[in-house]
């Protein structure tokens, strides 16, 4: 009985579903084409002026209608719009300091706003026809059927019940079409141009180039002074108590032989300090094993019970191995400090996809022995949760690190836990075989 | 005593040969890549044999590898791996086989030439010589989710000392206390990390290698 149900379920599910997305899209069009009647021709010219006129709190009014139709697009057509504006000038924001002068060259100086309006000037015919293009044909098709024929102008042109018929189920059943159709239409004009695109990624670039650049330099000073206060310091140690040795080895042989011992002492913690701060630097496991072995080794000595998940075929570029152990490592130890976990589990993988393009160091790719893809990295503790790049500089400071590779950081870490945290990077990976070399 | 050394930088090499023989062994053959140390222990037959982590051609871990090959192609060879740094991961892999006869030491650990020999003496006679960074760090650790979780912390202090090498008369006297007490711990974390009765040797090594693996 149960069985036959759910097989009854299955057989009307999928018409059900056909039906659903045509009704939902003809209620979304007309929805729509309403907008984009209401919002004629003269709507967007008067928000237009009224933009130019801070109101404190508020962006531009123009630009709420069509962010609200962007919004819409992505939601119900399916075609998400980025927004293509240029960023405020420094002023704009709660207050709204800036002067009619800088408003004026914000607003009137980016292009994205003449397409828009050009938007509205098409909105309402072109648009409207797309959007509410299915619920006219069924209404109209209906309508010429109901009325005798001729008895009305707007029944003239059915002359036949079939033909109405077939308008109404052809707008019924074209109706998800159109209303993708209306997305495109809008993602035209309302979406960032190729010139705008490029625009914001070269500020990204330019923003991460100089986050990468005062990051090495920080790495660079951080290992000038361990240096200088470390090994460099005990060396200095060492010469002299070398010679002072020197100077009591025929009066105060006992005396000679303790400062030796006291010299070999210091050459074994010089050695140490370079070894940590090697560590620091380059971990050598990275170098002699790649990346699944360095978070092994990272789990072997973290007082937290790992567990290291690798499905790593071969080995990513080696600045992006270094990236990604030490935003591994960052977080573990991080785990260790705030999460209160006793278990975390760590899963590397690489999702290849078919070669070609460009890989995240910029070079092109050689082809044969190496794939591109995107290295994922997914962190999980059972521990308390509450964890947030926006209250830790920790995970701050691992999306700077990944943003030098267009990585990205997600988080997710409810209060009570558990803490997930899923690291992507695009790269290439070359084969194991050809990694040795 | 005979020893094979593998050390890629000469200066090394030559001042562990020296060192060697300054104590007492004989240096069959002292080589610089991993194809000769495995054709001089095949050919040689040493007691023991001496391997830097980094050899050529590509300074990773060839040392370590080949020490492995080394084992395998002359079951049993005891070898005693230096490097200029220590990883539990490594010692895991060079333990792995149970069998004992493996050193795992510091490059540091030369300047003390007494202790550093002692270690090449008991690396030969089928011991282990972890390095104390290496059971600092397992110490440090103290997870609870293994057999070396239900040691006590003496136990465990005991148990380090054994990986890093340490007779049991050594292990009293670094812990300021009897031979018998430190014969009673042993039997004790023997029986708790369910090894069976066998040569004590080999049950020590045993032991280690649970510890590295908990």
């Amino acid at each position: 009985m149960d069985m036959l149900t759910t097989r009854r379920h299955a057989s009307w599910a999928a018409p059900l579903a056909w039906l659903r997305d045509r009704v939902t899209a003809c209620a979304r069009g007309t929805v729509l084409g309403m907008l984009a009647l209401a919002g004629a021709v003269l709507i967007h010219p008067v928000l237009l002026v009224l933009a130019l006129v801070p109101i404190p709190g508020i962006g531009p009014v123009a630009r709420m209608l069509t962010d609200l139709t962007r919004r819409l697009c992505g939601e119900w057509c399916g075609v998400p719009i980025a927004s293509p504006y240029r960023p405020a000038p420094a002023g704009e924001g709660e207050f709204g300091t800036l002067t009619w002068q800088q408003r004026r060259r914000w607003i009137t100086g980016d292009p994205a706003t003449w397409r828009d309006l050009a938007f509205f000037l098409l909105n309402p015919w072109l648009g409207a026809a797309l959007a509410g293009g299915s619920v006219a044909a069924i209404i109209y098709g209906i309508f010429g059927m109901a009325l005798p024929h001729g008895s009305t102008q707007l029944a003239g042109v059915i002359s036949h019940p079939l033909y109405g018929i077939l308008l109404a189920v052809g707008g019924f059943v074209a109706a998800p079409w159109l209303l993708r159709g209306y997305g495109e239409f809008a993602r035209s004009l309302l979406g960032p141009t190729q010139h705008a695109e490029l625009a914001q990624r070269v500020s990204y670039l330019a923003q991460t180039r100089s986050d990468t650049i005062d990051a090495g330099a920080a790495e660079i000073r951080r290992i000038e002074r361990d240096l200088h206060d470390g090994a460099q310091a005990r060396l200095v140690a060492m010469g002299m108590t070398l010679d002072a040795a020197g100077l009591l080895i025929d009066t105060n042989p006992a005396a000679a032989q303790a400062l030796l011992t006291e010299a070999r002492d210091n050459s074994v913690k010089a050695l140490a300090d370079l070894r940590d701060l090697v560590r620091g630097i380059h971990p050598p496991v990275l170098a002699d094993r790649g990346l699944a072995d360095a978070v092994r080794a990272l789990a072997l000595d973290s007082p937290l019970r790992v567990s290291v998940t690798n499905e790593l075929a071969g080995r990513p570029p080696a600045p992006v191995e270094s990236a990604a152990y030490f935003a591994v490592s960052e977080l573990l130890a991080n785990v260790g400090k705030h999460a209160e976990a006793d278990r975390v589990w760590i899963d590397i993988r690489f999702d290849g996809r078919p070669a070609g393009g460009m890989t995240s160091g910029g070079e092109m790719l050689r082809g044969g022995n190496e794939i591109s893809g995107m290295l994922r990295i997914g962190v999980t503790d059972d521990g308390r949760g509450g964890a947030s790049p926006a209250v830790g500089t920790g995970l701050q400071g691992i999306e700077r690190r990944l943003a030098a590779f267009d990585g990205v950081l997600a988080v997710s870490s409810p209060p009570g836990g558990p803490t997930v945290v899923n690291m992507e990077i695009p790269c290439a990976l070359s084969s194991p075989k050809t990694s040795s070399c | 005593m005979r020893v094979v050394i593998a050390e890629d930088l000469f200066l090394l090499r030559d001042g562990l040969t020296r060192m060697l023989e300054a104590h007492g062994l004989q240096v069959t053959a002292a080589v610089d890549n991993p194809d000769d140390l495995l054709a001089a222990v095949t050919a040689d037959q040493p007691d023991v044999a001496v391997v830097d982590v980094r050899l050529p051609p590509s300074y990773t871990d060839e040392g370590l590898r080949a020490a492995l090959a080394a084992r395998r192609a002359v079951p049993g060879l005891p070898v005693l791996v230096l490097s200029q740094y220590v990883e539990q991961l490594y010692a895991r892999e060079l333990l792995a086989d149970g069998s004992g006869g493996i050193g795992y030491l510091l490059k540091d650990r030369v300047f003390d030439s007494a202790q550093f020999v002692d270690a090449v003496r008991r690396v030969a006679a089928g011991g282990t010589a972890m390095d104390p960074e290496v059971i600092a760090r397992l110490l440090a650790r103290g997870r609870g989710d293994s057999a070396v979780a239900g040691l006590t912390a003496r136990e465990r202090e005991v148990l380090g000392l054994m990986a890093e090498g340490r007779s049991n008369a050594a292990i009293a006297a670094r812990l300021v206390i009897t031979e018998r007490a430190v014969a009673k711990h042993t039997a004790s974390i023997f029986i708790k990390l369910n090894l069976q009765p066998s040569d004590d040797d080999n049950r020590r090594v045993l032991a280690v290698l649970a510890y590295l693996n908990g």
